[in-house]
C-alpha cells in the first residue's frame, strides 16, 4: 500500500509538472506580453522604456532559463500579477474559490443524493414500466447541456415565477447576521446548484441502476439471502456498498469537472466563482489570470484525485492488490 | 436466458455465406429500440444539414421580417430572432454547423486517442510512463476552461474551436485503446508477426489497431456529443466562430432576449438537446451490442 | 486417504426417525408464456443427523431443489408449480416472508460452490459471521464476536482473532469456504445444503473440507444434502444417494447400496464413466456417457434418458417410467431396471 501511494503521489507530481510547462507554452503563445500590457495601459512608451522593462522583467532572457524562471514561481505560489484587479493573480483567483467551492460541493451532494436514489428505484424495479418512464426521463437529463438547464430554469423560475434571485450570490443591502445570510445565499444557489446537479443526477442514476443490477446477480448477494438477511438489509448492507464503488469514482470525475467547468452556469448565474473570473478574464484578454486559474483548478483536481483514490482503497479492500 | 445462449442454426450457417460479424453488429445495434430512436433522430437531423442549402438558399444570414416575431405569427415557422432573420433557416444551417464540428472533432480525437494509446500500450516501459503522465496531464486540465483558453488564445474561429476540443477530449480514447492493446499484444497473431520480423510500425497499424477498436467505437458517439455540446457553450458564451451560424451562436443572441422572446434561445437549445439524445441513444445501443451479457439482468 | 466403508456413526437410517425435511412431488416450472419444467415430481427425505448426497451431470436441477427450500429460486424466472416442502411439520409455503427468513440461516442453512464470490468483498469476516449471529441469535457486539471466534475454530481456522478483521480476498479457497460454514453454522441450523462444497476447490483441500463436514456432522448432530459431483465425497460422506437426470430423480437409495449395484442405467453410466484412477484425483467431470442432458424444454417423449441409453427399448418411447413405491433398498425409475455386473464391476 505505501508503494502504491508513493507512485500515486510521483505521478501527481509529474502531471503537475507537465500542466506548469504546458502553461508556459500558451502564455508564450499569446500575441503580447507584460510589457506590451504596461504599454497598453500607460499610453505611448518610447521603445527603449520597453526595452529595458524587458530586461528588468527577465521577458528577454532565453526560454530555458524563462521556463525554470516559471516553474519556480509557479511551485512558490507566483502566478504574476492581474493588472485590472491590481493584485496578485493568486490572490485574485483564491477570492473566488469559496463560491466556486460551494456550488460544487452542494452539486455534488445533491447528485450523488437523488441520482443514486433514483438508480437503485430503478433496479429494483428493472424491466417494469416505472423503470422504463424513469429511464426515458434520465436519457433526457442526460442529453441536456448544463447551460441550457441554466438558462431554462432561470427562465421558469427566476424570470416568470420569481422565486428565485435572478442572479449574484447575496442580496446588496440585505439583513445582516449569519442566518438571514445564510438563506440569502441559499436562496441564490438554489438554481446553480439544481443546474449543476440534472445532468450528473442522470449520471449516477444510470450508473447506479447498472451496477445494481449488476451486483444483485452476484453471490454474495445470494448468500446474503441464504443467511436470512431481509430484502432492505439485502439492498442497504450488502449491494449497495459494492454498487456505489463506481458512483465513488464518479463523484470525484463530478468535483474535477467543475472546479473550472461551472463557468457556463457561474456567467448565467452571476456567481463570483472562478468560472465566471475566467469568463471576464477571456473577454479582457487577461492572459496571466486565465493561465492562473487553469493552473489552479489543476491543482485542486491534482489533489481531489489523489484523496479519492484513498477513498477508494478505503471502501474496496480489493484494491491493494489489483494496483 | 437471452438469445445468445441459443446454439447457431449450423444449416442455415451452411447454405448461405457466413454474414460478415461487422454487419450482423450492425443490424444486432440498429435492431433495438433505443438504435431505432436514436437513427431516426438523428436522421432529422442530417436531413435537416442536407436540406438547408436546398430550402434556405440566401443562407442563415438574410432578413426575412420584422425581430422576434413568434414562431406561428410570420411566415418563418420558427419566428425570426432579434435582427429578423428566419430562425428556421439558422436552425437548418446550424444542423450543418453542429454535426459537421462534431464528426471532424471526433474524428481527430479519435485518431490522436489511438495513436497515444496504441504506442503507450505496445511499447509500454518508458513510453507507456511518458505517454499516459501526459494524457494524465491533459485530463487533468479543467476541459472547458481548457478549451476556453486555447480558443481565446488562438482566436475563435471554427478551425481553432474544432481543434481546441480534439485536444482536450483524447484522453479518454487513450486510456481505452491503450487497456485494449495491452490485451491484444499478448495474442498469438501478434507474437508471430514479430518472430517474422514486422516492423513494429506495420503491426500496430495492421494488426493491433484493428483489432482493438471495437470498445473505441462504442465511446464514438459519446464524443461526437460531446464535441456539439462543448461548441454549443463555447458559442453562447461569445466564444464562436463570428461567421458561422451555429445553434450555439443563436442562444447567445438569444440571451439577452430571454425575457421576453425567450424561444430564440431555447429553439436551438431543443436542437442541440434532440442531436445529443439522438447520439446517446445510438451510443447506448451500440453498447449494448458490444456486450450482450450485460443487456437484460 | 482410505476408501473403506464409509463410517456413519451419527445415523441408523433403518430406524427410520421422523425425516427432518421431506420434499414431496415438487414441481419446478419456468415462468413465461410457454413455461417449461425444470424439475418434475421430486421427492425425498433427510433424517436427523442423516447425509443424503444428490448427484447427476450439469443441469440436472440439483441447485434448483436447494434453492427451492430456502425458497430462494430466482422470483423472475422460475415458480414452485406443484409439491410441498415440509421442515419437520410444517410446510414451508404456509410461513410468511419474516418466518421463512428465520428459516434461511437458522434452521436451514447453505454454503455454495464458490467460496470467494459468495462472501461479500467489502466486509470482513468477522462481519459476515456476526451478521448471522445477531440474525438468528441475537447476539451482538462482544458476545457476537466471542462466538464467531468459536465458530472459527469449529471450522479449525488458525488464528481465528485475527481472521475475524481480515477481508475475503485475502484468505486462501479452502479457508474461505471454511468461513462459509462457519457463517452457516452461526444459526446452529438442524439442515446444511452444501452445494458443491468442494468443487472449486483443490483435491487435498477438498478432502480436508469434507472431512470437516463429517466431523460436525458427528459433534452437533447436522443434517446434510449434499450436491456434488465429487464421487469419493459421496462415498465418504453419504449415507443416502439420490440421482438426478433432467429434472427427475431417477435412483435413490442407501450410499452402500447404490455404488456396490446401480440399477438405473443411468447411475451405472455416472458409476463406469470414472476412469479409476480419477479416484483419487477427486472431482472428475460426470460427463463420460456419451451425449447430453436435454434441455428442459427439449425434453424426449417416454423417459428423458432414451436417447443415451443403451437400454431403451419400445416402451422407453412411449412411457415415462415412474418412481417405484418405497422399498428398504434402492429404486430406480426405469423400466429395465436392474443390476448389471459390467457395471458393478467398475467398483
Ligand atoms: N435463472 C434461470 N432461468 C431459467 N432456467 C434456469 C435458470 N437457472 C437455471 N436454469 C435451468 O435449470 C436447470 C437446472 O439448473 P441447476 O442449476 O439446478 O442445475 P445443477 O444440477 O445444479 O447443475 P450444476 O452441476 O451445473 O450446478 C438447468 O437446465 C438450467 O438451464
Ligand atoms: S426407462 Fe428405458 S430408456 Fe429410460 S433408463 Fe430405463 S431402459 Fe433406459
Ligand atoms: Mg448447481
Amino acid at each position: 500500500m505505501g508503494h502504491y501511494l508513493r507512485n500515486r503521489l510521483l505521478q501527481a507530481v509529474v502531471v503537475i509538472l507537465i500542466i506548469i510547462v504546458g502553461n508556459f507554452i500558451l502564455l508564450n503563445a499569446v500575441p503580447g506580453d507584460l510589457v506590451d500590457v504596461l504599454a497598453g495601459r500607460g499610453g505611448d512608451m518610447d521603445a527603449d522604456l520597453m526595452a529595458s522593462l524587458r530586461a528588468r522583467f527577465g521577458l528577454d532572457d532565453p526560454l530555458p532559463i524563462r521556463l525554470l524562471d516559471y516553474i519556480r514561481n509557479v511551485l512558490t505560489g507566483n502566478l504574476g500579477y492581474s493588472w485590472p484587479h491590481s493584485q496578485p493573480v493568486l490572490d485574485v483567483v483564491l477570492q473566488r474559490l469559496p463560491a466556486t467551492t460551494l456550488l460544487v460541493i452542494l452539486s455534488v451532494i445533491t447528485s450523488v443524493f437523488i441520482g443514486t436514489l433514483t438508480g437503485v428505484f430503478a433496479a429494483r424495479k428493472a424491466h417494469k414500466l416505472t423503470d422504463v418512464i424513469l429511464s426515458m426521463v434520465v436519457l433526457v437529463c442526460y442529453a441536456t447541456p448544463i447551460f441550457l438547464t441554466a438558462l431554462a430554469l432561470m427562465l421558469i423560475f427566476s424570470v416568470q415565477l420569481g422565486w428565485f434571485p435572478l442572479s449574484g450570490l447575496t442580496t446588496a443591502g440585505a439583513e445582516e447576521g449569519i442566518l438571514a445570510t445564510a438563506a440569502d445565499m441559499g436562496r441564490h444557489l438554489v438554481l446553480p446548484v439544481v443546474s449543476l446537479s440534472l445532468f450528473y443526477v442522470a449520471i449516477y442514476a444510470r450508473l447506479s441502476r447498472a451496477s445494481m443490477l449488476q451486483v444483485l446477480t452476484q453471490d454474495y448477494v445470494r448468500t446474503a439471502r441464504a443467511k436470512g438477511v431481509s430484502e432492505r438489509g439485502v439492498i442497504l448492507g450488502h449491494a449497495l456498498r459494492n454498487a456505489l464503488l463506481p458512483v465513488i469514482t464518479m463523484a470525484g470525475l463530478q468535483i474535477t469537472e467543475l472546479f473550472g467547468g461551472a463557468v457556463l452556469t457561474e456567467t448565467i448565474f452571476g456567481l463570483p466563482g472562478v468560472g465566471r473570473l475566467a469568463y471576464d478574464a477571456v473577454f479582457a484578454r487577461n492572459f496571466p489570470l486565465l493561465l492562473g486559474i487553469l493552473i489552479v483548478c489543476s491543482f485542486i483536481i491534482v489533489i481531489v484525485n489523489l484523496l479519492v483514490d484513498l477513498l477508494y482503497m478505503k471502501l474496496d479492500p480489493r484494491v491493494e492488490l489489483t494496483k | 436466458m437471452t438469445a445468445m445462449d441459443t446454439t447457431p442454426d449450423t444449416t442455415a450457417a451452411k447454405a448461405r455465406p457466413a454474414r460478415p460479424p461487422r454487419f450482423q453488429m450492425l443490424r444486432r445495434t440498429l435492431g433495438t429500440p433505443k438504435g431505432i430512436a436514436g437513427l431516426a433522430l438523428l436522421g432529422i437531423v442530417v436531413a435537416m444539414a442536407a436540406l438547408a442549402p436546398i430550402l434556405f438558399p440566401m443562407g442563415p444570414w438574410a432578413m426575412v421580417g420584422r425581430p422576434y416575431t413568434w414562431p406561428g405569427d410570420g411566415p418563418a415557422l420558427l419566428g425570426t430572432d432579434v435582427l429578423g432573420r428566419d430562425m428556421t433557416a439558422a436552425m437548418f444551417w446550424g444542423a450543418q454547423i453542429s454535426l459537421l464540428v462534431g464528426l471532424v472533432s471526433a474524428s481527430v480525437s479519435l485518431v490522436i486517442g489511438i495513436a497515444v494509446g496504441a504506442c503507450a500500450g505496445y511499447f509500454g516501459g518508458r513510453t507507456d510512463a511518458v505517454l499516459m503522465r501526459f494524457t494524465d496531464a491533459v485530463q487533468t486540465v479543467p476541459s472547458f476552461l481548457f478549451t476556453i483558453v486555447i480558443v481565446a488564445v488562438a482566436s475563435p474561429t471554427i478551425h481553432s474551436i474544432v481543434l481546441a476540443i480534439s485536444l482536450v477530449s483524447w484522453p479518454a480514447v487513450a486510456r481505452l485503446m491503450r487497456a485494449e492493446v495491452l490485451s491484444v499484444k499478448k495474442r498469438e497473431f501478434v507474437q508471430s508477426c514479430r518472430i517474422i520480423g514486422m516492423t513494429d510500425l506495420r503491426i500496430i497499424t495492421t494488426q493491433v489497431i484493428p483489432n482493438a477498436l471495437s470498445p473505441v467505437i462504442v465511446i464514438a458517439s459519446v464524443l461526437v456529443a460531446t464535441a456539439i455540446i462543448t461548441e454549443a457553450g463555447l458559442a453562447f458564451l461569445g466564444l464562436g466562430d463570428p461567421n458561422v451560424m451555429s445553434w450555439g451562436t443563436m442562444i447567445n443572441l438569444g440571451r439577452p432576449a430571454i425575457r421576453t422572446a425567450w424561444y430564440i434561445a431555447l429553439i436551438p437549445g431543443g436542437f442541440v438537446i434532440l442531436t445529443v439524445l439522438a447520439l446517446n441513444l445510438l451510443g447506448d445501443a451500440i453498447n449494448d451490442a458490444f456486450n450482450p451479457h450485460l443487456r437484460k439482468r | 486417504m482410505t476408501l473403506s466403508t464409509p463410517i456413519c456413526a451419527s445415523a441408523d437410517p433403518v430406524s427410520h426417525p421422523a425425516p427432518i425435511l421431506t420434499v414431496s412431488d415438487l414441481r419446478i416450472e419456468t415462468t413465461g408464456p410457454q413455461p417449461a419444467a425444470l424439475l418434475e415430481s421430486v421427492s425425498f427425505d433427510i433424517r436427523p443427523g442423516e447425509t443424503l448426497a444428490l448427484v447427476g451431470e450439469s443441469g440436472a436441477g440439483k441447485s434448483l431443489s436447494a434453492l427451492a427450500i430456502l425458497g430462494l429460486l430466482p422470483p423472475d424466472a422460475m415458480r414452485v408449480a406443484a409439491g410441498q416442502i415440509h421442515l419437520g411439520r410444517t410446510d414451508l409455503a404456509t410461513l410468511s416472508a419474516r418466518q421463512m427468513r428465520a428459516v434461511r440461516g437458522g434452521r436451514v442453512a447453505m454454503i455454495f460452490q464458490d467460496p470467494l464470490g459468495c462472501l461479500n468483498p467489502v466486509l470482513t469476516v468477522g462481519r459476515q459471521i456476526t451478521e448471522a449471529l445477531r440474525l438468528h441469535k441475537g447476539l451482538r457486539g462482544a458476545a457476537a464476536r466471542a462466538r464467531a471466534v468459536e465458530l472459527l475454530e469449529l471450522v479449525r481456522i488458525p488464528e481465528p482473532r485475527k481472521r475475524l478483521d481480515e477481508y475475503p480476498h485475502r484468505l486462501s479457497g479452502g479457508m474461505r469456504q471454511r468461513v462459509m460454514i462457519a457463517i452457516a453454522l452461526a444459526g446452529e441450523p438442524e439442515l446444511l445444503l452444501a452445494d458443491e462444497p468442494t468443487t472449486a476447490l483443490d483435491v487435498t483441500i477438498s478432502t480436508q473440507i469434507i472431512t470437516l463436514l463429517r466431523q460436525l456432522q458427528a459433534d452437533i448432530g447436522l443434517s446434510i444434502l449434499m450436491i456434488t459431483h465429487d464421487l469419493p465425497a459421496v462415498r465418504m460422506i453419504a449415507d443416502r444417494v439420490a440421482v438426478m437426470y433432467s429434472g427427475r430423480i431417477v435412483e435413490t437409495g442407501i450410499a452402500d447400496a447404490v455404488f456396490a449395484a446401480p440399477r438405473h442405467p443411468y447411475t451405472q453410466g455416472l458409476l463406469s464413466a470414472r476412469p479409476r484412477g480419477a479416484i483419487a484425483a477427486g472431482a472428475a467431470p460426470l460427463t463420460e456417457i456419451p451425449g447430453a442432458v436435454p434441455q428442459p424444454n427439449e425434453r424426449p417423449s417416454g423417459c428423458t434418458f432414451r436417447p443415451r441409453c443403451p437400454r431403451a427399448s419400445a416402451l422407453c418411447a412411449q412411457e415415462r417410467p415412474a418412481m417405484p413405491p418405497a422399498t428398504s433398498g434402492s429404486k430406480a425409475a426405469c423400466h429395465h431396471a436392474g443390476t448389471s455386473t459390467d457395471h458393478a464391476r467398475a467398483f
